[in-house]
């Protein structure tokens, strides 16, 4: 078997970047955002993207530098605040937006990783989110219907990895990872370390391997958006 | 005199019970988990956390340890860490017992806005109506009156909706607000912060509410 392993992200990325490609993306604010593969994105200059992440990034950052550079035509999120430039494109008409439900988009990714094309959630039920969907009944009570989401590629950021592609994440690092990793065509994970056989336990493993197919070490700025913390007692 | 954002903190605390598994959105609600006491209440965070611990030490922030307001935060011994999915598993399913939620507006029928401005503010609902729809009782913390003094109480929501017939208990500046149920039972006014008078209540309510004997 050819090796998973790429020397950086663009490498990992070469050959499957496409104008008009849909792009899962995992993280939850700056949280476990894959930081490097959004940079080479950038780089690359896809335009026409459609990406589906929570949140937007922030100005001159994660997903907000693809914002800046106008590569993205349509964004899927659950909470786009914090991104000013963001606000902007959307109020001009320069960019769609499909805004989901957290926890529907990450079921909807779930889905769409697990062969779910549909399934039915009393979230948003009598809201604008429902507008246009199927409703059904179950036992008496309104239900909408909501579609899985499979991406052409999907680009996620793990803690550690082994060279198969099996991955471990960190805290609340996890939060959209695991489904966005089951979601594309092709899934790059960028990882802070690649340890040797074996060191992972086998029962702890978050990500199996055969979600990933191509995965690097990168680099991690890991910015905090909030930093709030307390004062220690005097002693 | 109008209860001070603590004091209703410490009221909205009155509605945690032993045991208690209580999702606190942003804003305000946060300051509940100052005034739990003696009781054993483990917090959700959505993003993908339970057992959540307070604000680090300066120098103690981890990156990788953010509460649903991207906050950095600590664990507890109680902690476990999920995935996104997992997290909204057990709000959809019905596994908390408790949500306090913010709101723009809320209406007599127990329906709830607080995501949307149209025009305005575009940022998103997060996972707002998740919880709403999921979770068996939604407390509400809310100034009475917004900013330019419009009663936030009202008969209907002009807003965007977080969702239909949500909201079990309003707690405002001014007064407390209960409905027994969700099945058409009026909000009843409950208590008043010291000083406020009924006819206060009422002049800066345009809700249908009942009042206690």
């Amino acid at each position: 078997m050819a090796s998973k392993v790429y020397p950086n992200a663009d490498a990992a990325l070469d050959g499957l970047l496409f104008d008009g490609m849909t792009i899962v993306s995992g993280g939850f604010g700056l949280c476990g955002i894959p930081e490097n593969s959004i940079a080479a994105i950038c780089r690359a200059g896809v335009k026409g993207l459609t990406v589906v992440s929570n949140n937007a990034g922030v100005d001159g950052f994660g997903l907000g530098l693809l914002l800046e550079a106008r590569q993205v035509k349509k964004m899927t999120a659950s909470y786009v605040g914090e991104n000013r430039e963001f606000e902007r494109q959307y109020l001009a008409g320069e960019l769609e937006l499909e805004f989901a439900p957290q926890g529907t988009l990450a079921e909807r990714i779930r889905a769409g990783g697990a062969g779910i094309p549909g399934f039915y959630t009393r979230t948003g039920v009598g809201t604008l989110v429902a507008e246009g969907k199927p409703v059904m009944e179950f036992d008496g009570e309104p239900f909408i219907l909501e579609r899985g989401i499979v991406g052409d590629l999907a680009i996620v950021k793990a803690w550690k990895a082994d060279r198969f592609g099996n991955l471990l994440f960190r805290k609340t690092a996890r939060n959209f990872n695991p489904m966005a990793a089951t979601a594309g065509k092709i899934t790059v994970a960028e990882v802070e370390e690649i340890v040797a056989d074996g060191e992972l336990d086998p029962d702890c493993i978050h990500t199996p391997s055969v979600y990933v197919q191509r995965l690097f070490v990168g680099s991690f700025e890991k910015r905090i958006e909030q930093r709030t913390v307390r004062k220690r007692e005097a002693a | 005199m109008a209860w001070t954002r603590d004091e209703m903190a410490v009221r909205a605390a009155r509605e945690l019970k032993d045991g208690f598994y209580v999702n606190l959105g942003i804003g305000m609600p946060t300051l509940v988990a100052n005034h739990a006491g003696d009781l054993d209440i483990t917090l959700q965070s959505e993003n993908g956390m339970l057992g959540m611990g307070p604000f680090p030490f300066e120098g103690e922030e981890d990156a990788d340890l953010v509460n649903a307001g991207k906050q950095t935060v600590t664990e507890l011994p109680r902690t476990a860490y999920f995935s996104s999915a997992d997290s909204f598993a057990m709000i959809r399913g019905g596994h908390m017992n408790l949500s306090i939620l913010g709101a723009m507006e809320v209406a007599g029928n127990g329906d709830l806005a607080n995501w949307m401005v149209p025009g305005k503010m575009v940022k998103g609902m997060g996972g707002a109506m998740d919880l709403v729809a999921g979770t068996p009782r939604i407390v509400v913390m809310m100034e009475h009156c917004d900013k330019a003094g419009n009663p936030k109480f009202v008969p209907v929501c002009t807003l965007p909706l977080t969702g239909r017939n949500v909201v079990d208990v309003i707690i405002t500046d001014l007064a407390v607000f209960e409905r027994a149920d969700r099945k058409g039972a009026p909000f009843r006014l409950i208590e008043m912060a010291p000083g406020v008078t009924l006819d206060e209540v009422r002049r800066r309510t345009t809700a249908r509410f009942e009042t206690c004997g």
